[in-house]
C-alpha cells in the first residue's frame, strides 16, 4: 500500500510516456506521429517535475516566512527542454509540409511505395 | 490528502485525453485534444509547484504548438477533403508487444525510486540546497529559478536561445517563400513553372 | 454584419492585455515567476491572434518580416555580448561579477540584460515561423 502511494505518480507517468511511444510507432500519418512524439516529451517532463517535488513545498520564490521549497533544479532543465521541443516540434511540421508537396501525401505505407515503385 | 485526490484527478484526465489521441482518426480532433492535453498537464505542474514550468507549458503546448499543427494540417488536406488518417491494413500486434514490454520493465525499474515527495531523497539533499540558501545573496534575486538560469547556468541558456534561433532559419530555408506550382512530367522528372 | 464581429471586437479589447502581460512577465521575471521565455512566447500569441482575427497582411505591415529577423539576430547578440562584455571588463566570458560597481548589482544587470536577449529572440522566432507557415499555402 505505501509502495502504491508513493509511487502512483510515476506509474501513471509510464502509461502516458508508453501510449504516446505506441502512437509514435504504430500510426502511419506523419502529423499523427508528431503529436504522439510531444505526448512523450510531455510525459517525461512530468516524470522530472515530480522527481523534484517535495511534500508541503512551495514554488522556489524566496519568501521571508517559507522555509521548505520544492527542487528548482529540474524547474530550470525542463524549462530549457520545453523550448528545445518547440523547435523540434516547428521543424517536423515543416518537413511534413515539404514531404506533401513532394509526394502527394503523407501516409507511411504510401511515401513507401512510392518510393519502391521509382 | 486533498493534494493526492487533485494530483491523481489530473493525471486521470491525462492519461484518458491520450488514450483517447491514440485511438482518434480524424486529425482536427487530436490536433484539439492535444491542445487539451497541453493545458490539463500545466494544471498538473502547477499542483506540483513548478510556477514557472507551468507557465512556459501553457503558452508553448496550447498556443505555439497547437497553432502551427493546425497550420500544417491546413497546408497539408485540401478543403474538401475528410482529415482523416487511413486505416492500415496491418495488426499492431508487434508495437503492442514493444511498448508493453517497455512500460512492464519501466515500472520495475521505478520500484527503487524514493517516494513522490520524500524531503530526504538524495535529488533534494546535494546540490539544491547550495542553490536555495546561496542565491539571493550572490545574486540580489527572489525567484531561484531564474537566478540558476541566468546566472549560474548561464551557458545553457545560451545554448538554448541559440537552438530557437538555429530552428527559425530552419524553417525559413524550408517553406520560406511562396508555393510554387510545380507539375511532373511523364518521366517523373520535376519542372517548375 | 461580418460573421466575425465577435471576434473582432473581443479582439480589440484582449490583444493589448496580453502585450501588457507580456511585458509583466518579462520585467518581473526576477520577482514572481516569469522570464525570458515566456514573456517571448506571450507577446508573439498576442501577434499571432491578431494575424488570425485581421488577416496576415495586417499583421506583416505591423511588424514587416525584416525587422523580425533584425530582431531574432540581435538577441542572439545582445546575450552573447554580454559575455564578451564580461570579458572586456576584466572577467571570465559571462561573467556577471565586474559589470558594475557592486556584485550583486553587477548579477542583477547582467541578468536583466541577458533575459531581454532571451525574450526578444524567442518572440520573433515564433513569429518568423507563423508567418513562414502561413504563407506557404497561397500560390506565387
Amino acid at each position: 500500500m505505501e509502495l502504491i502511494l508513493g509511487h502512483y505518480n510515476y506509474w501513471l507517468v509510464i502509461v502516458i510516456m508508453m501510449t504516446g511511444f505506441y502512437t509514435v510507432i504504430s500510426h502511419g500519418n506523419l502529423i499523427k506521429k508528431i503529436v504522439g512524439l510531444n505526448i512523450f516529451q510531455v510525459s517525461v517532463f512530468l516524470l522530472y517535475i515530480s522527481i523534484g517535488n517535495v511534500k508541503d513545498g512551495a514554488a522556489p520564490i524566496l519568501e521571508e516566512n517559507i522555509s521548505v521549497y520544492s527542487n528548482p533544479l529540474p524547474h530550470v532543465l525542463i524549462l530549457t527542454a520545453i523550448v528545445v521541443g518547440v523547435a523540434t516540434t516547428a521543424l517536423g511540421l515543416a518537413l511534413v509540409v515539404r514531404i506533401k508537396e513532394a509526394y502527394g501525401t503523407i501516409e507511411e505505407d504510401e511515401i513507401h511505395n512510392q518510393d519502391r515503385s521509382l | 490528502m486533498i493534494e493526492t485526490i487533485v494530483d491523481l484527478t489530473h493525471l486521470t484526465f491525462l492519461t484518458i485525453t491520450a488514450l483517447a489521441i491514440a485511438r482518434m482518426r480524424n486529425l482536427f480532433a487530436v490536433v484539439m485534444l492535444f491542445s487539451v492535453f497541453s493545458l490539463i498537464s500545466a494544471g498538473l505542474f502547477v499542483v506540483m509547484d513548478a510556477a514557472d514550468v507551468a507557465f512556459t507549458e501553457a503558452a508553448v503546448g496550447a498556443g505555439i504548438s497547437t497553432v502551427l499543427m493546425l497550420a500544417t494540417l491546413a497546408l497539408t488536406y485540401s478543403q474538401k477533403e475528410k482529415k482523416d488518417e487511413h486505416r492500415s491494413g496491418h495488426k499492431p500486434w508487434l508495437p503492442l508487444i514493444v511498448v508493453f514490454i517497455t512500460g512492464v520493465m519501466l515500472i520495475y525499474g521505478t520500484s527503487d525510486i524514493p517516494d513522490f515527495g520524500d524531503p530526504d531523497a538524495p535529488a533534494q539533499t546535494h546540490v539544491a540546497p547550495y542553490y536555495l540558501e546561496n542565491s539571493l545573496s550572490d545574486t540580489g534575486v527572489p525567484n531561484v529559478v531564474t537566478a540558476v538560469l541566468a546566472s549560474y547556468r548561464s551557458f545553457d541558456t545560451l545554448g538554448e536561445v541559440t537552438v530557437i534561433f538555429t530552428a527559425a532559419i530552419a524553417v525559413l530555408l524550408l517553406i520560406g517563400g511562396r508555393r510554387k506550382t510545380t507539375t511532373k512530367n511523364n518521366d517523373g522528372d520535376r519542372h517548375e513553372t | 454584419m461580418k460573421h466575425n464581429l465577435i471576434l473582432t471586437i473581443v479582439a480589440k479589447f484582449l490583444i493589448p492585455l496580453i502585450f501588457l502581460f507580456a511585458l509583466y512577465v518579462q520585467f518581473h521575471g526576477d520577482f514572481g515567476p516569469g522570464g525570458g521565455f515566456q514573456a517571448g512566447v506571450i507577446f508573439s500569441a498576442g501577434l499571432i491572434l491578431y494575424a488570425l482575427v485581421f488577416g496576415v497582411e495586417t499583421a506583416k505591415k505591423i511588424i514587416p518580416p525584416f525587422v523580425l529577423r533584425l530582431l531574432a539576430s540581435l538577441g542572439v547578440l545582445i546575450y552573447a555580448g554580454t559575455g564578451i562584455a564580461g570579458l572586456m571588463l576584466g572577467g571570465k566570458y559571462l561573467e556577471f561579477n565586474v559589470l558594475a560597481s557592486t556584485r550583486v548589482a553587477g548579477q542583477h544587470l547582467g541578468i536583466v540584460v541577458v533575459e531581454l536577449g532571451v525574450g526578444m529572440t524567442v518572440m520573433s522566432a515564433m513569429l518568423l515561423i507563423f508567418f513562414a507557415f502561413a504563407e506557404r499555402g497561397q500560390p506565387q
